[in-house]
């Protein structure tokens, strides 16, 4: 009963996030375009699906993944973790120690965007208008090793307390460099992805992380070195899936 | 209706594909790693289903309802012809899925509890409540820009990259002139605007306008709205945290 609740209650918030795109979607339809949607009660039933899939997805997340991910980036970054039970932190701390966070970092991202339900609308998406030469697959799997490479990054980034704007920036020049190289189809799609790959569930977990590591390594303010995971997290993806279309396109040169 | 359990039933198979991974890593670190009990085992079970089950119904209801909209929404306004009223609907439609984001809301209040520590504005409820309204309007509004810029862009047929470095050169330029404190969160603000909902929406309206406009290639300028909408936060959040 209580379970029945809660499903209900998540319906209602996340009906509530909706109504605006839903009135903005309705209100242009009937006042300026003024004309009969095709399929209308299809077009309804998909929203309907949509509402009560989120819904469900959201209240899964949050009774099943979040609590266990953010007790799981508690226990990696614990000094007790890390440094053995007598919980001895050094002066100068190594970031070589934490490797286990790197590995966790690194894992997580790849698996939570593979989940991450807006990447597989612009695959699916992306699949259809190129044709097929971009694979549902072959796009997520590029996506999500941006994502692990750049939670790692920026794990070890919080780990030795470096400027996060020089790692942006850097990654910026790669991305120009990487843009007059790459296959033209796939450039836009390429800087999509960045934006595409943290929403509901990579953020909650890489947040929790990066607040975790920012709390426990000695030296590092919450407030200052918690933020960031993100920005990398939406900036490597660029650089992986601009790399996977030019692996492909080398691929498909040599073998011609 | 046989079949469509049976389609049911495949697309749900296909969902948990898709969380497998996660599974895997959790039960990995759990078992190898951390080895500490799991608490509410059986709450996992069930939570696991309903992502599983939420997964199948979204993506249903995505080629359903959301793809088919934007897509006939986009023909509408390219037969239409009217460029003003597709450019006040670009910036609604980035502005008020924006403004409302549970994510945005809480990386704003987080942002203005880092402006209170830091002194920029007063350390009162007051003042903290104002600062996050605030910060939250400027993302939702470089938000709604960042659709009209990138709509512009499709029906001028532009191309990205440029307009990708310029706003690029921006941030750069930010960062070196806004406080320290704002960077991390402006960072970030460009990763979290983009919901769930939004990024179908946003996609099938880039690609439909691409499609129905004659001379533009659904690959090469249908895609890119998306992108545009990472970028503008990050600048606005830090001409914000120099402005306040």
């Amino acid at each position: 009963m209580d379970l029945l609740m809660e499903i209900l209650q998540m319906i209602i918030d996340t009906s509530i996030d909706v109504i605006p795109i839903a009135s903005i979607i309705f209100g242009f339809q009937f006042l300026v375009i003024r004309r009969p949607i095709p399929n209308l009660k299809r077009v309804i039933i998909g929203f309907v699906y949509v509402l009560v899939g989120l819904s469900l997805f959201l209240l899964g997340l949050e009774q099943a993944l979040f609590p266990l991910g953010r007790l799981m980036a508690d226990q990696l970054t614990n000094p007790a973790f890390i440094y053995g039970e007598a919980g001895l932190v050094p002066d100068v701390i190594n970031w070589a120690d934490y490797y286990w966070v790197y590995i966790f970092a690194f894992a997580i991202g790849f698996s939570t965007t593979i989940a991450e339900p807006s990447l597989i609308a612009v695959a699916i998406k992306a699949h259809e208008v190129s044709g097929g030469a971009i694979g549902v697959w072959g796009l997520r799997r590029a996506v999500a090793i941006g994502v692990a490479v750049g939670i790692t990054l920026g794990s070890y980034r919080i780990v030795t307390g470096l400027p996060i704007h020089y790692f942006i920036i850097s990654g910026y020049i790669v991305v120009v460099i990487q843009t007059f190289f790459a296959p033209k189809m796939i450039v836009p799609l390429a800087y999509d992805s960045g934006g595409v790959t943290t929403s509901t569930v990579t953020v909650p977990l890489v947040a929790a992380l990066g607040l975790g590591l920012a709390e426990t390594v000695p030296g590092r303010n919450v407030l200052i070195d918690g933020f960031g995971l993100i920005a990398f997290a939406s900036l490597f993806p660029i650089m992986s899936v601009m790399a996977y279309a030019q692996i492909t396109e080398y691929m498909t040169n040599r073998s011609r | 209706m046989h079949q469509a359990l049976l389609a049911l039933f495949k697309s749900m198979l296909g969902s948990l594909r898709d969380l497998l991974p996660i599974i895997l890593v959790i039960g990995f670190f759990q078992a190898f790693v951390l080895q500490q009990p799991i608490p509410g085992f059986l709450d996992i079970i069930i939570g696991t289903l309903f992502i599983i089950m939420g997964l199948t119904f979204f993506i249903y209801g995505l080629e359903m309802g959301l793809f088919p909209i934007g897509e006939s929404m986009a023909n509408a306004f390219a037969r239409k012809g009217s460029v003003v009223w597709l450019l006040i609907f670009a910036f609604c439609l980035g502005f008020g899925t924006t403004v409302a984001e549970p994510a945005l809301i809480a990386v704003a209040d987080e942002a203005s509890e880092v402006a209170a520590q830091g002194g920029m504005i007063k350390n009162t409820q007051d003042a903290m409540e104002s600062y996050a309204d605030g910060l939250r309007f400027t993302v939702a509004f470089s938000v709604g820009l960042a659709i009209v810029i990138g709509v512009l862009r499709i029906l001028k047929g532009w191309s990205i990259q440029y307009m990708i470095m310029g706003g690029y050169i921006l941030v750069v330029i930010m960062t070196a002139l806004a406080p320290k404190e704002i960077i991390g969160i402006a960072y970030d603000s460009g990763g979290v605007t983009t919901s769930t909902i939004t990024v179908p929406l946003v996609t099938a309206l880039g690609v439909g306008l691409a499609c129905s406009i004659k001379g533009r290639n659904p690959m090469t300028d249908g895609f890119g709205l998306i992108a545009f909408a990472s970028l503008t936060p990050m600048i606005f959040v830090m001409a914000y945290g120099m402005v306040i």
